[in-house]
């Protein structure tokens, strides 16, 4: 059997799995939408755990961190994992438990129902609807790009049949991943999703470790045995020929050429870093990277706080304890997957392996083309497998939030009651799922599948965390109005459309908002000024608009 | 405790930021740079500071009243 198809059984021994776990799982399905939708208000700790992690780390996680590790140094775990354990707690803690609450004594299943009712606006959903589709089909496109660029880095030379470099073709992958995941997000519901996402969150934790491993000990192995490696002897820098023994010491021969820092590609080179085995001098410090750049990068983690998807897994918690097991865990969960990919994307910028240049061109394939470099074809299967897993677990939370929002929010919201049974509703979900499905699909047959996964993730977020402040204000402010809502939405929706069209919509990389104070320029993320100019705009228009009625305010905020 | 949990947020948020690190091109153990072995403990402190807000910043009543006004709002619907 040849590796290609070794590593392509295996894969898809793991996708037939999946659909077994959605099959299985749709035997308890009680026949109502609420438990399609909601899984009847019955996930556990664990459960939640697992759902609420695996829905969060998507390709951007593994594949994304990886190449802009790769494409940016190590200061990309400081930028976004680091901070994401510290603020996507305080969101569970701060917005998740208490919306739980609210949204079982009311009976929401999508945020903008939740809106509606706080705001006592029906229109706030027209708005908010179509903001929230378009910007979850990009974080849609982040996964599914992921995954064709992942598997194509992996498969490269093992399909000479199929294309000119020998990969699955990206188009490929991420057709057959759409369908598996629609089936079993179809059968299973949000009891299925949560089984697949603990499930598949479980499975790239471990293989992840695995391939850090892997990786770790065949990159030193490669490297002595090609005469790249180092090590200081009486204060001399010389080739090493002794083989590695064990982890600690492969540790130690394949960091030794990390970059230490933030890393500038525009000043070397492919060249540089595929022949010269030292890094050059100017990887090693963040000195070009602007400590304001650092602060407002702070802000795009709070985007979980108006992840739609996320929103309907808080529903499902059985009871307010079950947010606890998540609230700790989740930043020591993020710890075990970003570090491993983080290191593995700076090991490839040293000179102890050759990155070909259409790789090194396109960061997205670092960690498919590491894999298939440095582990068997059984294990590279394996790893692959679990790639594919960490993507998936978004994709799925996805797909079912976005048929949620349609058929809850627009169809039932809109038609006269009773109109439609639960099994119509459960149809008319699954329709609007396979439409949004095949547009995003389309799009990345496009030139956007060209973007780096991170930047394009980057803009996706921003835009999530921009409506922060309009969830938080619902939560804890008596004083927000339905007018303030509607300015704060637009206000983000057209700070962001702006501002995303200046970076020629994402093509520019690092692209930054510039404030000049006197003689120094500082650069911030754009999404620290869509942030402050949507609470400014939902704060101040709330404090001169008529106050929501007694009675609304009565029921979030009753008087102790 | 619940102004002293609060307290370590701010305080990891301000950590977070760790300026005097962002020169420095040292290996911790001999394999893992400074930066980021240093928000490494940033996400392990992170862990322990929200298990001490599970501990003594949690709203214990909410489950209670939830509960009782789901049940008060079923009962309602079934009548």
């Amino acid at each position: 059997m040849s590796p290609g198809v070794i590593k392509v059984v295996i894969i898809g021994a793991y996708l037939a799995a999946l659909v077994c776990l959605g099959l299985f799982s749709s035997r308890l399905f009680r026949g109502t939408s609420k438990d399609y939708l909601l899984a009847s208000h019955s996930i556990g700790p664990f459960l939640l755990l697992m759902s609420l992690f695996g829905t969060t780390m998507t390709g951007f996680a593994l594949v994304g961190s990886t190449g802009e590790a790769f494409a940016e140094g190590v200061g990309v775990y400081a930028m976004l994992a680091s901070s994401s354990g510290i603020i996507h707690s305080l969101c569970f803690f701060l917005l998740g438990i208490k919306l739980w609450s609210w949204g079982k004594q009311y009976g929401y299943t999508t945020q903008i129902g939740f809106f509606r009712d706080r705001l006592g606006s029906d229109k706030i959903g027209l708005l908010l609807f179509p903001i929230l589709v378009s910007l979850v089909i990009p974080y849609l496109l982040v996964g599914i790009i992921s995954a064709g660029k992942a598997i194509e880095g992996a498969t490269r030379g093992d399909f000479p049949m199929l294309t000119e470099s020998g990969s699955i073709p990206p188009w490929l992958t991420e057709l057959v991943i759409c369908a598996v995941v629609l089936v079993y997000v179809f059968f299973g519901g949000m009891r299925g999703t949560a089984w697949a996402n603990a499930f598949q969150t479980i499975v790239f934790m471990v293989l992840g470790v695995v391939a850090f491993y892997l990786i770790a000990t065949g990159l030193a192995a490669k490297a002595v045995a090609d005469g790249r490696a180092h090590e200081t002897r009486d204060g001399q820098r010389v080739v090493r020929t002794e083989p590695p023994s064990g982890l600690m010491d492969s540790l130690h021969i394949v960091s030794q050429e990390i970059p230490k820092a933030r890393r500038v590609r525009a000043e070397v080179d492919l060249s540089d870093q595929i022949e010269t085995v030292e890094a050059p001098a100017q990887f090693r410090t963040r000195e070009r990277m602007d400590p304001w750049l650092f602060l407002t990068y702070m802000l795009i983690p709070f985007s979980v706080g108006m992840f739609p998807h996320l929103f309907q897994h808080w529903l499902t918690a059985k009871n307010a304890n079950a947010f606890k097991l998540p609230v700790v865990a989740h930043p020591v969960f993020i710890l075990i997957v970003w570090i491993p990919c983080v290191l593995i994307g700076v090991w490839a910028t040293t000179g102890l392996i050759n990155i070909p240049p259409p790789i090194a061109s396109d960061p997205n394939k670092v960690l498919g083309f590491m894999v298939k470099s440095l582990s068997g074809d059984v294990l590279g299967g394996f790893l692959l497998a679990g790639i594919l897993a960490a993507i998936m677990s978004s994709l799925d939370s996805q797909f079912l939030c976005i048929g949620t929002m349609f058929t809850k929010d627009i169809v039932v919201h809109y038609s006269r009651e009773n109109r439609f049974s639960d099994h119509q509703i459960v149809m008319i979900s699954r329709g609007f799922i396979v439409a949004v499905v095949a547009a995003t699909f389309l799009l990345s047959l496009t030139t956007i599948a060209q973007t780096r996964v991170f930047q394009l993730g980057i803009w996706c977020f921003s835009g999530f965390s921009s409506l922060f402040p309009l969830a938080f204000l619902a939560i804890y402010w008596r004083g927000l109005t339905k007018w303030g809502a509607y300015a704060g939405v637009a206000t983000a929706a057209s700070v962001w459309f702006w501002l995303f069209a200046a970076s020629q919509f994402g093509a520019i990389e690092n692209w930054s908002v510039d404030l000049t104070l006197g003689e120094t320029t500082i650069h911030t993320m754009p999404v620290a000024t869509i942030f402050i100019l949507s609470t400014l705009a939902t704060v101040i228009v709330s404090l001169v608009t008529p106050k929501p009625d007694a009675e609304r305010l009565r029921k979030f905020f009753p008087v102790k | 405790m619940k102004y002293l949990v609060w307290g370590l947020v701010v305080l990891l948020v301000i950590l977070h930021h760790d300026l005097w690190n962002w020169d420095n091109d040292r290996l911790v153990l001999g394999f893992l740079p400074v930066t980021l072995a240093y928000h490494a403990g940033i996400s392990v402190a992170a862990s322990i500071v929200w298990f001490m807000a599970t501990k003594f910043a949690w709203p214990n009543d909410l489950e209670e009243m939830t509960e009782s006004a789901a049940t008060a709002e079923e009962a309602e619907a079934l009548s």
